[in-house]
């Protein structure tokens, strides 16, 4: 064996360069073969070519700024009115974690009581939806005569918003049970409490999570309304309450500024979410492995 | 191995009382049948009698009760006609007697997020053994379907025969006397199936178990049983009986003597004849 090695070093003189060249593109490749990487990097491509064709539109037709600002105009009154729209931000945020707090601890707590009862879950139920199909515009001027605080009144609506997708996946996963296991935990006698706390709340983690995803957009959303129907009524500092302004003086670039940090928060609190539900379910569950 | 049961008092789950109950059947079951609201008959009565230490198969084709019938043992089904007793006493209370059914699935019925050990601990839990009693007994069990690797394993990184170990493993961690198994190898292939089934005969001799098992596959009941139970459906009943008169341990070689076709042309002939069809069909 070493024999037949031993003449293969010397007949290849380039071999040190030779690993040198291949290299790049093997280590280039794989980086952009990991799924990682490639749920960052496509989404990013499109972003830049979008970016970039607003830009180029904003540019070649002329249009002015108070019709459609281009990006960089944006970009540029992001950083010169970051202390207002930072500061909005901070508002808006607060009522929106206030309320997405609310919503999955009174939605937790119902869900429980819809569970252990069919009786309470038939009598409540409809209640629920209808909470859920009143659109929030209509019942929010209500609850900002009906409640003092600004922030509550304005927490109460966000909360209203996000609260039943919480309710309906928490019932259902807590009603989700593999029924071979419940028979099991029938057979060995299992306490309510233990069948609870062993069976029911880890089968109904999944659906919770999925709730969770779907209630902290929603809560952004019910804050972000509520604050443009409170208006210039209400605390008058949110992001809701900037656009609003930003529109009455057409401050278009403002505008867009205050819109576009409303969205990317959204998308950071799904974010946060899928990775709180990808930390709690990823070693277990279906949902959270990744088949190659 | 001479511990009675009028000392079960102490420990959530006794050593079984073995030997001095001996004479005492395990299961009776007397003219139970069941028969659901709709009117469907899903079980004509059924007589029958399993002695301690026996194991007996019921065979037959899907929709002939067995599960029924076992589920009924169990206390999952009450029946809607006829007793049922175990150990002499109704289903309820037969943990009085000191002794414990422990009832295999036909799935694994694992918990996904729990690890192996806490799977097989489950039922020591809920009985609320304490912890460094449950954890020895998961340790022994789990040895003894060969698992013990896996303690720190979820339930998916291990393969169906694996699981189905696991299953076995948490039936037996209560120390029953009484097992009583759905057809729990019915999802794996025939390999995975011929090993475990040999590893239950040994469990089966080594623990002085008594089991009841269900399965529709012919040679799976003539190579476990002391004794078969026939079945047949529409509507399900019990029609025949056949004891497997061979001796224990039955190796490999067994499944493939005359003797072992013997036994399974007879299970044949009592399943075509009970359902008047070619008998294939309960192969399937």
């Amino acid at each position: 064996m070493s024999a037949s090695a031993a003449p293969a070093a010397p007949v290849a003189p380039a071999a040190p360069a030779a690993p040198i060249a291949p290299a790049a593109p093997s280590t280039a490749a794989p980086l952009l073969a990991r799924p990682a990487v490639q749920r960052v990097f496509w989404p990013l491509l499109v972003a830049v070519l979008l970016l970039g064709l607003w830009q180029g539109l904003v540019v070649v037709f002329k249009l002015p700024v108070f019709l459609v600002p281009s990006p960089l105009r944006v970009a540029e009154v992001m950083v010169t009115d970051a202390g207002l729209l930072f500061g909005a931000l901070f508002v808006t945020l607060k009522i929106t974690l206030l309320a997405f707090f609310c919503a999955t601890l009174l939605g937790v707590a119902i869900a429980f009581a819809f569970v252990q009862s069919r009786v309470v879950e038939i009598a409540l139920f409809p209640y629920a939806v209808l909470l859920q199909v009143t659109p929030i515009v209509a019942i929010a001027p209500l609850i900002i005569i009906w409640v003092k605080d600004p922030t509550a009144s304005l927490v109460i609506c966000a909360t209203l918003v996000a609260l039943f997708p919480i309710i309906a996946n928490t019932t259902l996963g807590l009603r989700s049970v593999n029924p071979g296991l419940m028979s099991y935990f029938k057979l060995n006698r299992a306490t309510r409490w233990q069948t609870l706390v062993r069976l029911r709340i880890p089968s109904a983690l999944p659906y919770f999570f999925g709730g969770l995803r779907i209630s902290s957009g929603l809560a952004l959303i019910g804050a972000v309304v509520a604050e443009f129907v409170a208006g210039t009524g209400g605390t008058g500092t949110g992001l809701a309450y900037q656009i609003l302004q930003a529109g009455y003086q057409l401050n278009i670039p403002r505008m867009f500024a205050a819109l576009i940090l409303i969205t990317v928060t959204g998308v950071l609190l799904f974010a946060l979410m899928a990775m709180l539900s990808n930390w709690a379910l990823g070693s277990w569950h279906e949902s959270e492995q990744h088949h190659e | 191995m001479t511990g009675l049961a009028g000392v079960s008092g102490v420990s959530a789950f006794p050593e079984p009382a073995a030997a001095g109950s001996g004479d005492v059947p395990a299961v009776e079951v007397l003219s139970a049948e069941k028969t659901y609201p709709n009117g469907t008959r899903a079980l004509l009565p059924v007589d029958l009698t399993v002695r301690q230490g026996e194991f007996v198969t019921l065979l037959g084709p899907s929709g002939c009760g067995k599960s029924t019938l076992l589920k009924m043992v169990a206390g999952l089904l009450a029946p809607s006609d006829g007793r049922i007793l175990l150990w002499r006493k109704p289903v309820a209370q037969a943990e009085a007697s000191g002794h414990r059914l422990s009832f295999v699935f036909q799935e694994a019925t694992l918990m996904p997020w729990a690890r192996v050990a806490a799977n097989v601990r489950l039922p020591l839990d809920l009985a609320g053994v304490p912890r460094a009693e449950a954890d020895e007994r998961v340790h022994e069990a789990l040895q003894m379907v060969g698992l013990d690797k896996f303690a720190g394993n979820l339930p998916r990184e291990l393969s169906g025969g694996m699981q189905m170990r696991v299953s076995i493993a948490r039936g037996l961690v209560t120390h029953p006397t009484l097992l009583l198994m759905d057809e729990p190898f019915g999802a794996l292939d025939e390999i995975t199936r011929y090993r475990l089934d040999s590893d239950l005969l040994e469990l089966w001799q080594r623990k002085k178990l008594t089991v009841i098992f269900v399965t529709h596959s012919i040679f799976e009941a003539v190579y476990l049983s002391t004794r078969v139970v026939v079945m047949a459906a529409r509507p399900g009943r019990m029609v025949d009986e056949l004891r497997i008169d061979e001796p224990f341990p039955r190796g490999a070689a067994f499944r493939v003597s005359t003797v072992f076709s013997g036994y399974a042309r007879q299970l044949q002939d009592s399943l075509q004849r009970a359902s008047g069809s070619p008998a294939d069909e309960a192969l399937a």
